[in-house]
């Protein structure tokens, strides 16, 4: 392939040497990769049914790879984008170490063999569903929403959101109220956590012509919807206490894990500067990785 | 378009081309080497322990 890309003289540069493996397992978006595994893996192991140790690995590498399809499909379509921002232009395809037609292919095969897959070995809830995920995230976020309208991570956020979803479906080969909660957990959270970043990137985005919320509305008017959306977790976050599918442990977890977190979006409103918005990025990470810790932790100790 | 050249002996790769082209092919090698092991495993794992009865 890199041959072909060499002679045409318009995918790499003549000194490119062509992709490495590295540099498909950069495409794949690794660190987007493992809080999608992590949170589909909590689906999992939350569910009621007690799967075969090799199923569930299954069904974890459907998820990580489907997520990694999606990633690559992602970079395949924003190319173009991707080379004028600082923080995505030493990415393979804007770098010139992968030609474009490599990553839309090695990502639509991936798409296709984690569907499968998770079909065959799993069921076809956790198929279905997990193709949903990757359409959402292609077809509704990258290429419909990212760059007509700043509620592109308000609406796209929903592809994020499956993974828990999908990791109780590959259990149950259903969809049930805790799973429906987590997906609402993650769909909220998504605004205040890619906000944080967009408030300190916005130079970045707005050189790229992508109309995230800071460019468009400005900080002050972002800073106000981060507040919200933090307040709005509340009683998502508490839900599972009132289904009783969690106990006192997620409880305390969940209550101080908000607390800092509204607490942080409210200084982000009074604090000028990045580094607010740094603090808040770093720790949107970390509530929501607590948060589903915790609900696998209470029900690891009840 | 760039006209170019037909060389009659083909493309003759560079040796950082060489050398990535290798790692591609050890990756995929890997990766299906993988592929067999666990679709073979899961194929047991779903078949049960009826794969010691086969019906007559």
């Amino acid at each position: 392939m890199s041959d072909l890309a060499a002679r045409s003289g318009t995918l790499h540069s003549a000194a490119s040497a062509g992709a490495e493996p590295r540099d498909y397992w950069l495409i794949l978006k690794p660190r987007v990769m493992s809080l999608v595994v992590f949170t589909g893996l909590v689906g999992l192991l939350l569910a009621p049914v007690h799967l075969h140790p090799l199923q569930a690995v299954i069904a974890v590498l459907c998820i990580a790879i489907g997520s990694g399809a999606a990633g690559a499909l992602n970079m395949w379509y924003e190319r173009d984008i991707d080379a004028l921002m600082t923080r995505t232009r030493d990415r393979p395809l804007p770098a010139g170490r992968m030609a474009p037609g490599e990553a839309l292919g090695f990502g639509a095969t991936l798409a296709v063999g984690a569907v499968l897959m998770m079909g065959l070995a799993l069921n076809w809830t956790a198929a279905v569903l997990l193709a949903a995920a990757i359409l959402f995230y292609v077809f509704v976020y990258t290429i419909g929403l990212k760059r007509r309208t700043p509620q592109n991570i308000v609406i796209g956020g929903a592809a994020g959101a499956f993974p828990p979803l999908i990791g109780w479906a590959a259990a149950t080969g259903t969809v049930g109220w805790l799973p429906l909660i987590l997906f609402a957990l993650i769909f909220f959270w998504t605004p205040p956590h890619f906000w944080s970043l967009a408030l300190y990137r916005a130079d970045d985005y707005e050189k790229a012509g992508i109309p995230m919320l800071p460019v468009v509305a400005g900080a002050r008017a972002t800073r106000i919807q981060i507040l919200l959306y933090t307040v709005l977790l509340w009683p998502i976050a508490l839900a599972p206490l009132l289904i009783g599918a969690a106990g006192w442990i997620y409880g305390v977890a969940a209550f101080a894990l908000n607390l800092a977190f509204t607490g942080l979006a409210a200084r982000l409103l009074i604090e000028r500067g990045d580094g607010a918005a740094r603090v808040m990025f770093k720790f949107s990470l970390l509530y929501l990785f607590l948060s589903f810790a915790f609900l696998v932790i209470d029900r690891a100790l009840a | 378009m760039m006209s170019y050249e037909i060389d009659p002996k083909g493309v003759t790769l560079t040796p950082e081309q060489v050398r990535s082209r290798r790692l591609r092919n050890i990756a995929i090698g890997l990766v299906v080497g993988a592929l067999v092991a666990l679709f073979y495993a899961v194929t047991i794992v779903k078949l049960g322990p009826g794969v010691m009865k086969p019906p007559i």
